[in-house]
């Protein structure tokens, strides 16, 4: 056995060495934990460079957590701009820059708990939208932190239809200015992070206003706090929207502008420009712009849906060996709760989901480096196959790990429900994931139009994108499975997504058609049709999802049992995907009820084989105590004596009570007379 | 000034919103009581406070006591003793949310009554009615919870002196959760193992004294705490107890019932189903909680969906309320239909055990088990799908559905926990699925069986031909609820067949034990299928009883849209059992979206109905008159961290920064 790296017990080396229960889940596991982490890294050399920046953060007092769960807002804000400062020293001090193999590691590091992630945006999208001039003015102030920026775009009244956005950015051609607003409630500026407190600057998104004329929505840099004392500047209404489910630290602010005027040269104008006289001009392809926009939602994926969702299968796994509750037997022990068939049904299958979602996210941004090096060589016929996979994925993989992460919860019983266990925080924040970068369902429907648009192209004979070529070649037929080992096989399960993804854009396809032709306006007709193509679009993305899974599998190396252990996930993914959606397969009878048996058997069989390696499975994670913050999910299995202690530093028990003087005591000393 | 759109949306919806209040409430006469206790509270200023949203943890437990004594003074004051009565009293104080006297109230004082004998109840009820004594009731351990017989702490009997002594050997025996032990309670009804001579007799449960009265300070021999904070119960102290010796005299175990004596020799109690009496009622408080949380978030999503304008449906027309989104309507009035569902259930079982609770008094106990068995599996039905469903409300409302301003992340994490406490929910559908096979096998020995499982007495006769029972064809009418009903069943018959048999089939391979748990993924879906069909069965029969036909017509609608959209989300079952065709699935899934339609112009007035004050609701976004957008900048204004201009850390971290880079 290869031993576990010991910065895993940096938290439980007081409590007793590791729990009996967890030990002997690690001792015979069927394949070499460490290789899995170093596949899940990239390579050896990954791991080595992930785990040094771990370490490096996590030895410094400055970066801890361990108080989280008892900080107030105010607390939790001035804690994440304590980090983020400190962190500009620590770079420079571990000579860690923004292009090195350590910097993607940082933010994992610190569980994305520390402010300024805003002023990364607000750098991006001045890098991005601003002229050549603009850049060489702005960044290095912004590099060098002597302003610090947000970016101002969703208002109160509008996320994600950009279009319907009310903020107004007049030209003034008498003084080469333009002039924002904010003409009513709903048009003010809300949820930007760190525009409550900390930005001085925004980068503001205002519909531009010529001459009485619109020209839609544009970024204009526009100061809003004092570089000197913090004070708004005239104009200026700004503060924080007030507590929220979770980014307690992030303060998420609103902005109300009254008559602000800004220069001429803050409009980002690298592809349209006002020109002195009022000259509207647009120039160059804003493609590049759109790329930018659809990679953020592709790199969302694996921070906040992937890396949650493992670390919530880590607790709820190691927890499910230690706890033990009721028997199984007569007369023996009590059984550990991951022996139950229920629990095993409620867990794996998001083990195996986790992996999955890893693996799709492996092969996103394989595509997306291909598609920015198209780009480059300005060849952007990529680009709507790219935009479609980056909403759709981005909605299925958020959607999916956001329910997963709440299951993990609920399958920890009460202490689920404690702060402490580390889940309530990794479930509320990963709530929010399924609305920033666009709303999931709309996301899903942008999705749809691209699959309509292929489906109709491949139809008629035209070629497609090579991700959706499977909809020209529709094969007639049924599963042809005879018993449940046949379910075992990647062809014959990869297959029947296929066949239902088919059937399903095919179907909706054809009702749009039929409405559209029999007298219902289009925009009507696609409205009447959204339930169905969401399910279509959920549908595609299963397929793809899976169909990649096998497809890693088979490129595995068969060394130290990792392709088998694999398989096993990739099976267990894909048949638990037919088993709880039995009637999108059944439906047309492309699986019969007899064979649903078989699948229902062979996904039951696989959740008692992969049990055997559920602990090793999480342990691949390679997430420390600290990363985890999490009093059932330690690497040392010291659950009980560890919440008990924690409990202990709340400040409920560490400070006195003022309610037993205010209002306890007089109530039980009086004898009240009224009662 | 009501928001225009919501003005519109009241003035279009075809049935009068009141009717069906008071069908909800259980009468014109209950809608009016609860309004005027209602008013007692809201025109009260003693209950008056800042928005909890704002407050500490400390702060808010500090309000909810508050609140709780004055609570007690004036339902004394007003004469409130209808246990009904004080629930709604409770529930506005309090705003649907839990206080630390929850645990004195609901279960130290009612424990007393019922397991307490007439020199225990001189000595603790009248202390404890006037608060001298506050109690908590201390159960669940770290290490053990649904599975009481696991409890570690023990009790061991001392002839000597004729004292308890009281025990926590180990760290996963503290007891852990129990609500107001935290920091409020100066008592505890302590459930331990009882050790007399040399003998492990089972759960007693002991009056244990935990805090000096007086000083409040604890008591030695006794470790007491909060747990620390929570997902959400922020106002209360869930708390902690670990006992080091500590003696109790002999008077203070509970012994209505078992008794010790003096020499320590143990007597047995008589019978333990009526504790089954308990469980059921409160397992049945927690469906009808059910409804109301589910009901609370719909409100809040529906109203703001008729005010929030977004995006296009038509190019050149101005932006759609969000509500006429097909995709909208989907998520959310399935959901409505489900709160309207749950409401119905909730009355039925409440009902159910008052009838049978007076047949339990006169000794009868033969409905017991089959009420218990069904409101363990609703208890779970129902918790679960509103906790998913107060979820997706929440998603429905966007980013602001993520504020705290919108009310519902705080009725997602104060309902929650009823998926784990009052017994896990998986636990309780294997409960459900106990009493169902137990049915199935009397059926296939010939017996009958009686209530909501006589549908299983179908399965004999079905038997006398050789095929399977779903083969047999149901001709289902979708626009019938009845029909719909006996498709349910079919469903339902088909589940529990398939487990039983799958359960027979594992027991010719390995022991009873391992056989059950290697079908426990197949019996939770049966008893989900039963719960499913006792659910739209109840809601069908609630429509023969509507007197009003414009309530009764919409009412109908919900049902079919319940009972359909359930359907749309199962069809892999109604087509592996032979229910439904492929051609009727595509009915099914259509006329659920016709449904939508249909329900569209009445979807805010459904949840008017509802009849949730604003204060009640806490919500920006589910006001009644719908102005939002200003109310949730006032809202923001007041945020703490607005409290001064320039934030402390500027001067603390952002300013010696930029000086030095």
């Amino acid at each position: 056995t290869e031993g576990a790296p010991t910065h895993k017990y940096s938290q439980g080396s007081a409590l007793g060495g590791v729990n009996p229960d967890l030990a002997s889940e690690r001792q015979t596991p069927s394949f070499s934990v460490e290789k899995l982490t170093a596949l899940l890294d990239g390579g050896e050399e990954n791991t080595r460079i992930r785990r040094a920046v771990v370490e490096a953060i996590e030895s410094d007092p400055v970066f801890s957590r361990e108080n989280q769960y008892f900080q107030s807002q105010n607390e939790k804000y001035e804690a994440a701009v304590r980090k983020a400062v400190h962190l500009q020293k620590k770079m420079h001090e571990m000579g860690w820059t923004e292009n090195g193999p350590e910097f993607k590691y940082i933010y994992r590091a610190l569980s994305g708990e520390v402010a300024f992630l805003l002023h990364t945006v607000f750098m991006r999208s001045i890098s991005v939208l601003g002229s050549d001039k603009q850049i060489t003015k702005w960044i290095p102030l912004a590099t060098q932190y002597q302003l610090i920026g947000s970016y101002a775009q969703t208002e109160l009244g509008h996320g994600t239809y950009l279009q319907g956005l009310e903020t107004t950015a007049v030209f003034d051609i008498a003084t080469q200015e333009f002039i924002l607003n904010t003409p009513k409630i709903s048009a003010m500026k809300w949820w930007p992070g760190d525009m409550g407190r900390s930005a001085t600057h925004a980068v503001v998104f205002a519909q531009l206003d010529i001459q009485g004329k619109c020209y839609g929505v544009h970024p204009f840099i526009v100061q809003i706090r004092s570089l000197w004392d913090h004070s708004l500047c005239p104009g200026i209404t700004a503060g924080d929207i007030g507590p929220k489910m979770n980014f307690d630290h992030i303060d998420n602010g609103y902005l109300m502008l009254q008559n602000v005027r800004v220069p001429r040269e803050n409009m980002l104008s690298k592809f349209c420009e006002v020109q002195p006289d009022g000259t509207y001009v647009r120039r160059g392809s804003q493609q590049i712009n759109y790329f930018t926009m659809t990679a953020l939602r592709v790199a969302l994926i694996s921070h906040e849906a992937v890396i949650p969702l493992m670390k919530a299968c880590t607790i709820a796994i190691r927890y499910s060996v230690v706890r033990r509750q009721s028997k199984l037997k007569p007369g023996e022990e009590e059984a550990k709760i991951l022996d139950f068939q229920t629990q095993q049904e409620k867990l794996l299958p998001h083990v195996a989901a986790a992996y999955a979602f890893h693996f799709i996210n492996n092969y996103l941004e394989d595509l997306f480096n291909r598609g920015y090096e198209e780009i480059q060589r300005e060849n952007f016929d990529m680009l709507p196959e790219l935009h479609a996979f980056s909403s759709g994925f981005k909605a299925m993989v958020t959607q999916y790990c956001a329910s997963a992460v709440e299951a993990c919860l609920r399958a920890c019983g009460g202490h689920g429900y404690s702060l402490l266990s580390g889940l309530p925080s990794l479930c509320t924040r990963i709530l929010a994931s399924c609305i920033y970068e666009g709303e999931n369902t709309i996301l899903f429907l942008q999705t749809a139009r691209f699959l309509i648009k292929c489906f109709m192209a491949a139809s008629a004979g035209h070629p497609v994108p090579p991700s959706v070529t499977y909809l020209a070649a529709v094969k007639p037929g049924k599963c042809p499975a005879k018993n449940k080992f046949d379910f075992l096989s990647p062809d014959t399960y990869t297959e029947a997504y296929q066949h239902a993804a088919v059937r399903l854009i095919s179907s909706t396809a054809a009702k749009l058609q039929d409405l559209i032709q029999s007298g219902v306006k289009k925009h009507d007709a696609w409205n009447e049709c959204t339930v169905q193509l969401v399910q279509a679009v959920k549908a595609h993305c299963h397929y793809i999802t899976v169909k990649n899974f096998a497809e890693t599998v088979e490129r595995l190396e068969t060394k130290g049992g990792i392709q088998r252990i694999m398989k096993h996930l990739c099976d267990l993914f894909a048949l638990h995907g037919i088993f709880s959606n039995a009637g999108v397969f059944l439906h047309d009878g492309y699986i019969s009820g007899a064979q649903m048996d078989m699948v229902t058997a062979s996904y039951l069989d696989l959740l008692a084989v992969i049990r055997k390696d559920a602990v090793p499975l999480v342990d691949a994670f390679d997430f420390t105590d600290k990363t985890l913050n999490s009093a059932l999910g330690s690497y040392d299995g010291q659950v009980y004596q560890r919440l008990y202690e924690w409990a202990q530093k709340s400040p409920t028990n560490t400070q006195m009570n003022p309610a037993y003087e205010r209002y306890l005591k007089p109530l039980l000393h009086k004898k009240l007379s009224k009662l | 000034m009501m928001n225009a759109d919501l003005r519109r949306e009241r003035a279009a919806a075809t049935f009068q919103p009141e009717l069906l209040t008071h069908i909800l409430d259980g009468g014109a006469d209950r809608t009016r009581r609860r309004k005027e206790l209602e008013a007692l509270v809201i025109n009260d200023p003693d209950f008056q406070h800042e928005d909890l949203n704002f407050l500490s943890r400390s702060q808010r437990y500090e309000q909810a006591i508050r609140k709780s004594s004055l609570m007690v003074m004036k339902l004394r004051e007003y004469g409130i003793a209808d246990p009904e009565e004080i629930y709604w009293f409770k529930s506005f104080v309090h705003r649907g949310r839990p206080e630390p006297l929850d645990l004195h109230l609901g279960m130290f004082l009612p424990t007393l009554l019922t397991q307490a004998t007439p020199e225990q109840q001189d000595r603790f009820f009248m202390p404890a009615w006037n608060l001298e004594i506050i109690g908590t009731y201390a159960q669940t351990e770290m290490g053990h919870g649904t599975h009481l017989r696991g409890l570690e702490t023990t009790a061991t009997y001392d002839p000597a002196t004729q004292e308890f002594i009281l025990n926590s050997p180990t760290v996963t025996s503290i007891k852990w959760w129990p609500g107001g032990l935290g920091k409020t309670s100066n008592h505890a009804i302590v459930l331990a193992q009882l050790y007399t001579q040399g003998q492990c007799k089972g759960l007693h449960a002991f009056i244990v004294p935990i805090r000096q009265l007086g000083t409040h300070e604890p008591l030695p021999g006794i470790t007491v705490g909060d747990i620390g904070p929570k997902f959400g119960y922020d106002e209360m102290d869930n708390g902690y107890l670990k006992m080091d010796n500590f003696r109790i005299p002999r008077e203070n175990m509970l012994m209505k019932y078992a008794q010790v004596e003096p020499d320590g020799t143990y007597v047995k109690p008589l019978s333990d189903k009526l504790t089954y009496g308990t469980m059921v009622f409160i397992r049945s408080l927690i469906v009808g909680d059910s409804a109301r949380s589910l009901s609370r978030a719909c409100t809040i999503a529906i109203r703001y969906s008729a005010v929030r304008h977004q995006s296009e449906l038509k190019p050149g027309e101005p932006e759609p309320q969000i509500l006429d989104y097909q995709t909208q309507q989907y998520k959310l009035f399935p959901l409505l239909a489900t709160a309207y569902a749950f409401h119905f259930v909730g009355a039925y079982i409440k009902d159910t055990y008052r009838r049978i609770s007076g047949d339990i008094n006169e000794g009868d106990l033969s409905e017991l088990p089959e009420l218990h068995a069904l409101t363990a599996g609703l208890k779970a039905f129902t918790s679960w799908a509103a906790n998913a469903g107060i979820e997706e409300c929440r998603m429905a409302c966007g980013g602001h559905g993520y504020s705290r301003c919108s009310g519902i992340p705080d009725i997602y994490v104060t309902f929650t926990p009823s998926c784990t406490y009052e017994g896990e929910n998986t636990v309780m559908m294997l409960q459900t699925a106990r009493f169902l096979v137990k049915s199935y096998t009397q059926v296939s020995s010939g017996q009958r069986v009686t209530g909501m499982v006589s549908y299983l007495n179908d399965l004999s006769r079905q038997r006398i031909q050789p095929q399977h029972v779903a083969a047999r064809t149901v001709t289902v009418r979708l626009n019938d609820p009845v029909s719909l009903v006996e498709a349910y069943k079919a469903r339902a018959a088909w589940f529990v067949e398939a487990a039983a048999k799958n359960l027979e089939a594992e027991l010719h391979r390995r022991s009873k034990e391992d056989a059950w748990n290697k079908t426990s993924v197949d019996l939770v879906q049966a008893s989900e299928a039963h719960c499913h069909y006792v659910i739209v069965k109840l809601f069908t029969a609630k429509l023969a009883e509507i007197s009003n036909a414009a309530v009764r017509a919409v009412l109908t609608e919900l049902c079919l849209l319940y009972a359909l959209y359930g359907i749309s989300k199962n069809t892999g079952d109604f087509l592996q059992a032979g229910i439904l065709t492929d051609a009727q699935i595509t009915q099914v899934k259509q006329r659920v979206k016709e449904l939508l339609a249909v329900i569209r112009p009445n979807a805010v007035a459904l949840v008017d109905s509802f009849d949730f004050h604003d204060i009640h609701l806490g919500s920006v976004l589910g006001r009644y008159d719908g102005n939002v957008y200003e109310n949730m900048f006032e809202w923001a204004k007041k945020s703490p961290l607005n409290k001064t201009e320039v934030h402390e850390s500027f001067h603390k971290h952002l300013k010696p920064m930029q000086a030095k880079l």
